[in-house]
């Protein structure tokens, strides 16, 4: 409850600067690796200890300044981590 | 004169420009579904006639038993003979319609109740069409769907006579040009539509909230319109959307500070420094039947947001809960939907839960600096953190704003924090 309170101020609050492009997605933990030659492994990314835990897309004008707004993650308090990257715009 | 005749004269004098309130829309809709959308004009100036005509005749022979049928008679058989022979008529009435006509072709004038009732409908939906600018069909709307004379408009608009006649005909050209119908959208396509209804009678209402003018009957006038216009379309049974009912919901929980957010004279109360026991219960239970009805279907407008935040507002008893709610609020509406307003908004509610401290590291990023509620904002926020930074922002502020009554409150703070400075 306390979580979802901060990640919704977090959200609200790179809403309120017009820079949220995509709220994304919470990801649950059930998963499948697909691999060549029709091997499926049970979960996402077994042999590494991180899960992808959600996504969301923001506007930002540099990394810098994208990397800044993870900052404000609440996922940090827990332990966890964000990977800020650039999307490539499809032409 | 003997004293019955003036009270007879007055009674009519009141009662002309009370029918041409409730009645001039309704017989105006009519004319047009039946004349088409090109012929607004036609529609208009007929309708002005019959009410010209009932001021000379009930002038002399008094008032009909039953004036509203009076001039539904009236005006019905004007528009017959105008289509029948009228030279008018073969100047400006499409061929199509001259060849009805011609080829002894009623054409249908029904004002019956169901009939004036669907008529305003389908002229709000043609009317409220995106292909015209916003302004134009606020004027529009409040010409066709609310009686309102073109002096009215150029009030409410703070322009001329003039600018509004040019506004209004421009428009008219352009739904003659895309060929606008007066019908209801069809079942797969009403959603879509509704929204651009819904966003005119949203801006309509917004124009008597919070617009500039100082006639205050004129803008509560205004915000009656739109409510009316909304509830019209809670009445039928094809609009009767989750989304009406929202935005209806929101201009109720609104309205119901009409009392307590006007001084004595004439000046903007602020909410926070508001009478609550002038707030309109009555408007509230109301606003809370609509939001009620709202609750169904599975898709949230930004008008059930903003309705729900509105609704908080109304609240008195459980000041930590109802700033978290709206907070949260504002935070799901800003998600879906960004305004500058929401932004600033949701910044103050913050500041309510978490402190000005806080709330100024947060506005400081919205980057608002044109905005007059922006530099509004962080004078409040400053006011009990760095005095001489509130001053300045409201300095800004000042410059910026452009509405008297606004003006008005910016320099009351200003003052008051100018005297606490010099303690």
């Amino acid at each position: 409850m306390i979580v979802s309170k901060q990640w919704e101020n977090w959200m609200g609050g790179i809403a309120a600067q017009n820079k949220l492009a995509a709220r994304g997605n919470r990801l649950g933990d059930e998963g499948r690796t697909v691999k060549a030659n029709n091997v499926v492994i049970n979960g996402p990314f077994a042999e590494i200890k991180e899960m992808l835990g959600g996504y969301s897309i923001i506007r930002a004008e540099s990394i810098e300044e994208a990397t800044e707004m993870a900052k404000g993650c609440p996922v940090l308090e827990l332990g966890g981590t964000v990977e800020v990257r650039d999307i490539i715009a499809m032409s | 004169m003997c004293r019955a005749e003036a009270f007879l004269l007055m009674q009519e004098k009141e009662l002309i420009p009370y029918l041409y309130r409730t009645e001039f829309r309704k017989i105006t809709a009519v004319l047009c579904r039946s004349l088409g959308i090109e012929h607004i004009s036609i529609a208009e100036d007929l309708v002005g006639d019959t009410f010209l005509l009932a001021a000379e005749t009930w002038g002399l022979k008094g008032v009909p038993q039953n004036p509203a049928a009076w001039l539904y008679t009236v005006a019905k058989n004007k528009a017959k003979d105008l289509l029948k022979r009228n030279t008018l008529f073969f100047q400006k009435i499409s061929p199509e319609i001259q060849y009805a006509a011609d080829d002894k072709h009623e054409i249908e004038i029904d004002l019956s109740v169901k009939n004036i009732q669907d008529s305003q409908l389908q002229m709000m939906f043609a009317i409220c069409y995106p292909g015209i600018p916003p302004e134009a069909q606020i004027g529009l709307s409040l010409r066709i769907l609310c009686s309102f004379s073109i002096d009215e408009i150029a009030d409410a608009f703070l322009t001329n006579k003039e600018t509004i006649n040019k506004r209004l005909y421009r428009a008219k050209e352009k739904l003659k040009q895309d060929n606008v119908k007066i019908e209801f959208p069809s079942e797969s396509e009403i959603d879509k539509r509704i929204g651009n209804v819904l966003t005119t009678v949203y801006l309509l209402f917004n124009e008597g909230y919070y617009s500039s003018n100082n006639n205050a009957v004129l803008r509560k006038d205004l915000c009656l319109e739109a409510m009316r216009l909304t509830h019209m379309l809670t009445e039928n049974e094809t609009t009767d959307k989750p989304a009406v009912n929202a935005l209806l919901a929101l201009m109720c929980f609104h309205a119901s500070r009409f009392e307590a957010r006007v001084g004595s004279n004439g000046e903007l109360i602020l909410y926070e420094d508001q009478d609550t026991s002038l707030w309109n219960r009555e408007l509230i239970l109301q606003g809370e039947r609509y939001l009620n009805k709202a609750s169904t279907g599975n898709y949230l407008s930004k008008y059930h947001w903003e309705a729900a935040i509105a609704y908080w507002h109304t609240i008195t008893d459980n000041e930590t809960e109802k700033w978290e709610k709206i907070l949260s609020l504002y935070n799901q509406l800003l998600m879906m939907e960004y305004s500058p307003i929401a932004a600033l908004n949701r910044t103050y509610a913050l500041s309510k839960i978490y402190g000005n401290k806080e709330a100024i590291i947060e506005a400081e990023k919205l980057k608002l600096d044109n905005n007059h509620l922006y530099h509004c904002l962080l004078g409040e926020l400053y006011s009990n953190v760095d005095l001489k930074k509130a001053i300045n922002h409201l300095q800004h502020a000042l410059k910026l704003s452009r509405v008297a009554a606004d003006k008005k409150v910016i320099k009351n703070k200003i003052s008051k924090l100018a005297k606490l400075k010099n303690v």
